[in-house]
């Protein structure tokens, strides 16, 4: 019994902050049609800047309760520089192109960040404890636990609430849909489509650096983050349908719980079970588990 | 069985055309091969062992140029080059067998074993599907070999120097056979690759390209020739594994990582589908830049890839190969 809730709250934690990541992942994927390698790195960077956000709150004497707000800031901010520097002075170059060589020009952004990273804030690990505090224990039978972690679930159902909503009730997002369907008519009707793919993008990186920002408290900031991110968000959005929502939220719960179920009672497993639930789901239902089949062009 | 595009009987010049050009790559691979035995010879260590590298990685990336003919990009052929590389050394530390060639081909063919059964089910997929799922495959690969502590786990084992057609090689040229070895299978393996290609069965991928369909209606089956562009590409993965694991002496899971995969798809994209030659010299214009980056700029070399494969991207979309290969007649 024990075992099974220790299972779900952990299963459910990671779920949580994996799919705030995927999220910005399958945004950007429906709106530019680019699997991007390089959101691990936009991930890890949050995390950093999550890292250097709350030393300098600390620094300054800050109420603790203020390092929530730091690690959101930090997100913000690494949305705002880093995201329109890489779609209008990188991406812009190669939309069009096959899906594939996309890719691999995400999978250069990636290599690049990754130094980058180590160059700015060196390979030594550090540590973002303040916030983790915060919320006290929560105690449920003999077992405690921390209660960041259900803070974190909280925070996932209310970016999930929020995007949806932004994208099917406000004018903005519907503009985003169109796009989303077609980027030529939606262009035809009007619509600066280049806005449209700034705005999504910023999003996305958004996502990836606020997942980042707020699972710092729980890691050790160190180099080599983005790598098991981007592959685990991957399998996420892959076994969701790349481009969906929901699809996103229950690959994220898909994975975390098989995820926690194998670090539980089968620890072996741990790497790939995530990697067997894809295999599986990518054999049967190749675009996902809610993306609907498209039929090929001729 | 299905019938391959028929191809009505080439004229006498046509023939005779074929066989100049048989020729021809015949003596070009010969000559090749020579040229960089003798030039090995008086080459320095460092030099020799990054070339024999080269060439082993650079088998992976021929693999992987195979299925790009086809419209295909895998990204976990890090699992095929860990399985070869598993297979040569287990098979020497655990069996006893020691030859260099028996080896690398036992690697090879135990590759195409691992990959066989996925293979009907992958040559259904295309674009980033079959990306990912070649992924998923190599990172499951990836997690048993961590955990097998049996394989010892994450650190991997170690392998001692193999004996070549019965004999020990001596201490002092050691390097320069196993050199030798890796670019004479290498030389072999680019001048079958250019034979298949320029095939009736190697040009249907090329069509597999273009149009999926259309070759489909033709009486060609593109599933047909995706599973045998998959399998070869298995063998060479294979095959530069267990030449890259007697080069060095040491295997680990690393092998199969998704960052490993990522570097033989960097060299396929940096030589482009058309030139069998660029696919080699792009991998040693990776091993160059990497040891030169890892020597001066130890923690920038990724940095350096990344900007250099963007740029290939951008101003190079077929690859260097494109610089000497004629253009397509389409």
């Amino acid at each position: 019994m024990n075992t099974i809730v220790t299972i779900l709250v952990d299963g459910l934690t990671y779920a949580s902050w994996l799919f705030i990541v995927a999220l910005g992942l399958t945004l950007v994927f429906g709106v530019l049609k680019i699997l991007n390698i390089a959101h691990g790195s936009f991930y890890a960077v949050g995390a950093y800047a999550a890292a250097s956000f709350t030393a300098w709150g600390a620094s300054l004497k800050w109420a603790p309760a203020l390092s929530l707000v730091m690690l959101l800031l930090a997100a913000v901010a690494v949305a705002l520089v880093l995201a329109p520097l890489t779609e209008r002075g990188l991406l812009r170059y190669f939309y069009g192109r096959d899906e594939v060589l996309l890719v691999l020009v995400t999978y250069a952004l990636f290599l690049i960040m990754e130094d980058l990273t180590k160059l700015i804030w060196g390979p030594l690990p550090y540590y973002v404890s303040e916030p983790y505090g915060l919320f006290g224990n929560v105690e449920m039978g003999v077992q405690s636990w921390v209660g960041y972690d259900f803070a974190l679930v909280a925070l996932a159902l209310l970016v999930g609430v929020v995007v949806w909503w932004g994208l099917n009730r406000t004018r903005q997002g519907k503009i985003v849909l169109a796009v989303i369907h077609s980027a030529e008519v939606a262009s035809s009707m009007g619509v600066n489509v280049s806005r449209v793919y700034m705005l999504a993008f910023s999003v996305g990186i958004f996502l990836a650096a606020l997942g980042g920002a707020f699972t710092a408290p729980m890691i050790s900031v160190q180099p080599g983050l983005s790598v098991g991110v981007i592959i685990v968000s991957f399998a996420v959005v892959i076994i969701g349908g790349l481009g969906s929502i929901e699809g996103a939220a229950i690959g994220a719960l898909i994975v975390g719980l098989a995820r926690s179920f194998a670090v539980h009672v089968v620890p072996v497993a741990e790497l790939f079970s995530i990697y067997v639930v894809m295999a599986v789901v990518l054999m049967f239902r190749p675009e996902g588990l809610f993306q609907r089949t498209q039929a090929r062009k001729i | 069985m299905a019938v391959v595009v028929n191809v009505s009987p080439a004229p006498d010049a046509g023939t005779r055309a074929k066989d100049a050009g048989r020729s021809r790559l015949l003596l070009g691979g010969l000559g090749a091969f020579a040229l960089l035995a003798v030039a090995g010879w008086f080459g320095p260590r460092w030099l020799t062992f990054l070339v024999t590298m080269a060439a082993a990685n650079g088998l992976v990336s021929l693999g992987i140029v195979c299925l790009m003919r086809g419209g295909v990009v895998p990204f976990g052929q890090g699992m095929v080059f860990a399985v070869g590389g598993y297979a040569a050394a287990l098979i020497y530390n655990k069996l006893g067998f020691t030859d260099a060639l028996g080896l690398a081909l036992a690697g090879g063919a135990l590759a195409v074993a691992v990959a066989a059964p996925f293979a009907p089910l992958l040559a259904r997929y295309r674009g980033i599907f079959f990306a990912m799922l070649t992924l998923a495959l190599s990172m499951v690969t990836y997690g048993l070999l961590m955990k097998m502590d049996a394989l010892g786990g994450s650190d991997g084992f170690n392998m001692s120097r193999p004996t070549l057609l019965g004999q020990a090689l001596p201490d002092a040229h050691a390097g320069y056979v196993l050199y030798l070895v890796t670019l004479g299978i290498a030389t072999l393996m680019a001048v079958l690759a250019r034979i298949y290609f320029d095939s009736t069965r190697g040009l249907i991928t090329l069509a597999v390209r273009e149009n999926e369909l259309r070759v489909e209606y033709l009486g060609g089956s593109a599933r047909r020739a995706m599973m045998l562009n998959f399998l070869i590409a298995a063998f060479c993965g294979g095959l530069g594994g267990a030449l890259a694991v007697m080069s060095l002496g040491h295997i680990d899971p690393n092998f199969s990582f998704w960052t490993t995969s990522g570097e033989f798809v960097f060299v396929a994209i940096l030589a482009g589908w058309q030139s069998v030659a660029a696919v080699f010299l792009s991998s040693v214009a990776l091993e160059v830049v990497r040891s030169f980056s890892s020597a001066y700029f130890p923690n920038s070399w990724q940095l350096a890839l990344g900007l250099f494969l963007l740029f290939v991207i951008r101003f190079l979309p077929r690859g260097i190969g494109s610089l000497w290969m004629k253009r397509d007649r389409t």
